[in-house]
């Protein structure tokens, strides 16, 4: 199978869906003329003009909240938030208006918008631009969380969203658009809520998600020298979760790492964690240990970043704690 | 000066939500409704005025105090009535409540409980018609606290940008909830705010329905021709509280009662009778007709059952089943 990037795979999606549908359209900062400031949107405007592919000022809450406006008149909005970190500016329009309209008023709307943020930690970027920050909206229902880790799913699942007819907010670390991939020539869908098993594993089962799963399987790697087997679970998307399938591993390895880039305290992991122990506690051997970064800001320095932002080493600690 | 069929359906538009609005404040008062409501009385003369000019699929972004606004643009009576008294036959089978009333079917795209949360939801409505080539108008109903909001800066700006098909109109009632707006608003004029976005503003009396119709429909006609657009300020007062209950410490009684005198609707009568389009008696049948069907959409609401308390599990996702989490 070719190969290609996870940045081409998301463009790829992004054009094969726009060929398919004259109502989606993608706007946000820097995406036309520039092509995204990851290079992720090279080329659509030449195949789609400058209209469908909207470079717009900066102005988040009027990015998001004109999609939410877009969306309920007939149309499929792609927002790109610039860096996930943005998404505060347009909370109210993600959380309070998104969120919750087709519910508030009796489903009456439909609200078919993809929301994408690049988040996660890369090369010093600093406080500002190298949160994960998926969790603040796992806790508001209405929404639907995309997260991949891979260009195969990140094409497979951004077309899914675009075609969900729900808010969709879709995760998307900046370390992993350069990176390359098995994708297929022909057209596939990859659907939201399906987890995938990326590493079979007897011993022990590591519940993550984005780019934490290369830090898993490069874990699982270095322990299976030692005899440890350790099944990596790449949730994909974290609503709706595929809980069957995590909880299949966890009565199967009796023992769970949960790990994400995004602070501990309060992540998505806390969540599986509460999950697991409500729902597989006989099966457990072992406490549920998570790894997320630790609970201060992302700091700039090489050093300080390296110290608080979790890798493979942590992810073996955890398990070697358990095992 | 608008034709006569026009005239009296503006007239009739104002007495309807005049009657609607009396009879919420005496089931509220009643304990008949539950949450809290935010009246329109004294302010029907923009929603009249305005919707006049629009076309049934034309859009609408309403506000915490959106009953005007519903009616006007052609929403059931009855089935407000029924979202507000919490029932199952409203129009978000009794979810929303008075603050999120919608009706998708006539482009009343949603009142909101977030003040300055729908500007957005407007101007993406009107790039979503532009792009579609509809011909639609999308119009965003704000009060003066709005006008405050950073939304209210984004949106006018990207609408301009964009030379998008929407109408921006202030309802200049004089209070954000209980704080004046010669107070938190830097302009007397809120429409001398659309300098700063390079579009036309334009202010009027808002209790004049005649001059805010005709400064609506040359704003939304020129939406309409790809003109871009307008930010409109009808200068009007909230008679009521903030909100049914308030103790309306901040004001006298006095500035309330002036304002009684310039009531919109019994401004419009006199107009009217002047010009010789309606007599009394004529106008006596519109209002006994408005409360006559007022009467009856709160029969329906009272009759109307409340939802089955698993219907709080319905409606959460549009690709989903039923259940917590709605599937998920």
């Amino acid at each position: 199978m070719r190969e290609i990037t996870f940045s081409q795979a998301t463009l790829e999606a992004m054009a094969e869906e726009m060929r398919r549908d004259s109502t989606v359209f993608i706007l946000g900062e820097d995406i036309a003329r520039q092509g995204g400031i990851f290079g992720q949107f090279k080329g659509l405007p030449q195949e789609f003009g400058y209209e469908r592919v909207l470079d717009t000022p900066i102005s988040e809450t009027a990015i998001v909240g004109s999609a939410v406006g877009a969306a309920l008149t007939g149309m499929r909005p792609v927002a790109d938030m610039h860096f996930a970190d943005f998404v505060t500016c347009a909370m109210d329009e993600i959380a309070n208006q998104a969120a919750k309209i087709r519910y508030m008023f009796g489903g009456q709307a439909r609200l078919p918008l993809v929301v994408r943020a690049p988040d996660g930690v890369i090369k010093s970027a600093a406080a500002q631009h190298s949160q994960s920050l998926e969790a603040w909206f796992v806790h508001v229902p209405g929404l639907k969380i995309v997260i991949p880790s891979t260009p195969y799913d990140a094409k497979g699942l951004l077309k899914a969203a675009i075609r969900d007819d729900d808010p969709v907010l879709y995760f998307e670390h900046k370390a992993l658009f350069a990176m390359k991939g098995p994708v297929p020539e022909e057209e596939y869908i990859v659907p939201i809520g399906k987890a995938d098993v990326k590493r079979p594993g007897r011993d022990v089962t590591c519940v993550t998600y984005s780019v934490m799963v290369h830090r898993a399987l490069e874990a699982a790697e270095d322990l299976a020298r030692d005899g440890i087997e350790v099944e990596v679970v790449d949730l994909r998307t974290l609503v709706p979760m595929d809980i069957d399938t995590v909880l299949q591993s966890v009565r199967k390895t009796k023992k769970v790492v949960v790990a994400h880039e995004a602070c501990r305290r309060g992540g998505a992991g806390a969540e599986i964690a509460a999950t697991i122990a409500e729902e597989a506690f006989d099966y457990l051997d072992a406490p549920v240990v998570r790894v997320g970064t630790m609970d201060v800001p992302v700091p700039f320095s090489p050093p300080l970043e390296a110290r608080v932002v979790p890798r493979k080493k942590e992810i073996v600690e955890a398990v070697r704690r358990i095992v | 000066m608008p034709d006569r069929d026009t005239l009296i359906h503006i007239y009739t538009t104002m007495v309807r939500i005049r009657a609607f609005e009396e009879k919420v404040e005496e089931l509220f008062l009643a304990g008949k409704i539950p949450g809290f409501v935010h009246l329109y009385i004294g302010e029907e003369g923009v929603a009249s005025g305005v919707c006049a000019s629009l076309d049934r699929s034309d859009y609408i972004v309403s506000t915490h105090r959106g009953h005007g606004h519903c009616i006007a643009k052609g929403a059931s009576p009855r089935r407000m009535m029924a979202e507000i008294l919490g029932k199952s036959t409203g129009y978000c089978k009794g979810k929303g409540g008075s603050m999120h009333i919608a009706d998708f079917s006539v482009g009343m795209l949603g009142a909101n409980g977030v003040v300055g949360g729908g500007f957005n939801i407007a101007v993406g409505a009107a790039l979503s018609a532009k792009m579609r080539r509809s011909g639609q108008v999308a119009v965003c109903f704000f009060g003066d606290g709005a006008s405050n909001r950073g939304t209210f800066h984004e949106a006018m700006n990207m609408a301009s940008v964009f030379d998008l098909p929407c109408v921006f109109v202030c309802e200049h009632n004089q209070y954000a909830s209980t704080t004046p707006s010669t107070y938190s608003v830097s302009v007397k004029d809120v429409a001398d705010r659309a300098v700063g976005y390079g579009i036309p503003g334009v202010t009027v009396d808002g209790n004049d329905v005649l001059a805010v119709y005709e400064a609506a429909r040359e704003a939304i006609a020129r939406a309409r021709q790809g003109g871009g657009p307008t930010l409109l300020e009808a200068k009007t007062y909230r008679i009521k509280g903030h909100f049914v209950g308030d103790p309306e410490r901040y004001r006298d009684r006095s500035e309330v009662e002036r304002w009684r005198e310039k009531c919109p609707i019994l401004r419009f009568e006199d107009r009217l009778r002047a010009d010789g389009v309606l007599g009394d008696a004529e106008m006596e049948g519109i209002r006994s007709a408005a409360h006559q069907e007022i009467l009856e959409a709160v029969s329906f609401a009272e009759e109307s059952a409340y939802p089955d308390p698993d219907d709080a599990f319905s409606d959460l996702y549009a690709s989903c089943a039923q259940g917590e989490g709605c599937g998920i």
